[in-house]
């Protein structure tokens, strides 16, 4: 039996910058009034920032800027791949009021309830 | 009678000799790679440590640390004898009060990170910037650093 070692000549996948996505980190909260979700995507900027709705499921994805860094790369511990993730809305959420703010590479989304889902204060009457 | 250099019979049909000396550098990478991925798993180990990717080019050094949703006025930036810090603290934009928290994956809170610059600046020059998130500081080197021709005589 004889067994070889392959070496790889090509660039392993654990290095080359194929378009593997990362998840970003989020926090998610809930008030009365609706979601707020946050996602941290450093090195995005709005023009790399998709946000898309489809039925109940909201994707994110990011486009890092693929700036190759000035000089020569002494060590690096970013990733550069760009970021995705998928979340399954509430049904509860209004989708035509979901507004979505930027800032140095936190994405906020808020996803206000809608009216109807409220909880609220039913009359006595008699 | 030729008198022939005796060769070792045993290395010369050895052809997997070669493919040894590669298996070990194929280790030597592994154990570098995850290690500085493991780094930035900081969520496992409880504490924030922002990713830095440091760049050097004729002129500069450049370090460039991944820190989202800061405030400028939150980020501390010191040089000290050939030490970059980058410090602070990400305050959390909204109160959790009435709301109830589904996923808390952001850290909050205090960090550090120190880095040995591969070459001496000057620290009257240095410039950061903050956009989208990335921290880029620009420290220009030292005239006795960069590099230089050096004239050969011949007498």
């Amino acid at each position: 039996m004889k067994t070889t070692l392959q070496k790889e000549t090509g660039e392993s996948p654990a290095r080359t910058e194929r378009q593997d996505y990362v998840l970003p980190e989020v926090n998610i909260f809930e008030d009365k009034d609706g979601y707020t979700l946050e996602a941290e995507m450093p090195g995005v900027g709005k023009g790399g920032l998709e946000v898309l709705l489809e039925d109940n499921e909201l994707t994110i994805v990011g486009h890092r800027q693929h700036t190759a860094g000035p000089g020569e790369l002494i060590f690096r511990e970013s990733h550069t791949a760009d970021y995705r993730r998928v979340f399954e809305l509430d049904p509860a959420i209004d989708a035509d009021r979901i507004a979505a703010r930027l800032n140095q590479g936190v994405l906020t989304l808020t996803l206000p309830k809608s009216e109807q889902v409220k909880p609220r204060r039913i009359a006595v009457n008699g | 009678m030729k008198l022939v250099r005796f060769q070792n019979p045993v290395l010369t049909s050895w052809p997997a000799f070669g493919q040894l000396s590669d298996l070990r550098d194929e280790i030597d990478r592994l154990f570098e790679a995850p290690l500085s991925q493991l780094g930035t798993a900081a969520s496992v180990f409880g504490g924030w440590t922002p990713a830095i990717d440091v760049f050097e080019d004729k002129e500069n050094v450049v370090v460039k640390a991944e820190l989202a949703g800061m405030k400028k006025e939150d980020i501390e930036v010191t040089l000290h004898e050939g030490t970059l810090s980058i410090a602070g603290e990400r305050m959390a934009e909204k109160k959790v009060e009435e709301a109830a928290l589904y996923r808390s994956e952001r850290f909050f809170g205090r960090f550090q990170r120190a880095v040995t610059l591969p070459a001496p600046v000057d620290g009257a020059k240095v410039k950061a910037d903050y956009k989208d998130g990335i921290l880029t500081v620009t420290l220009p080197k030292t005239e006795e650093a960069k590099p230089k021709q050096i004239d050969v005589s011949v007498s």
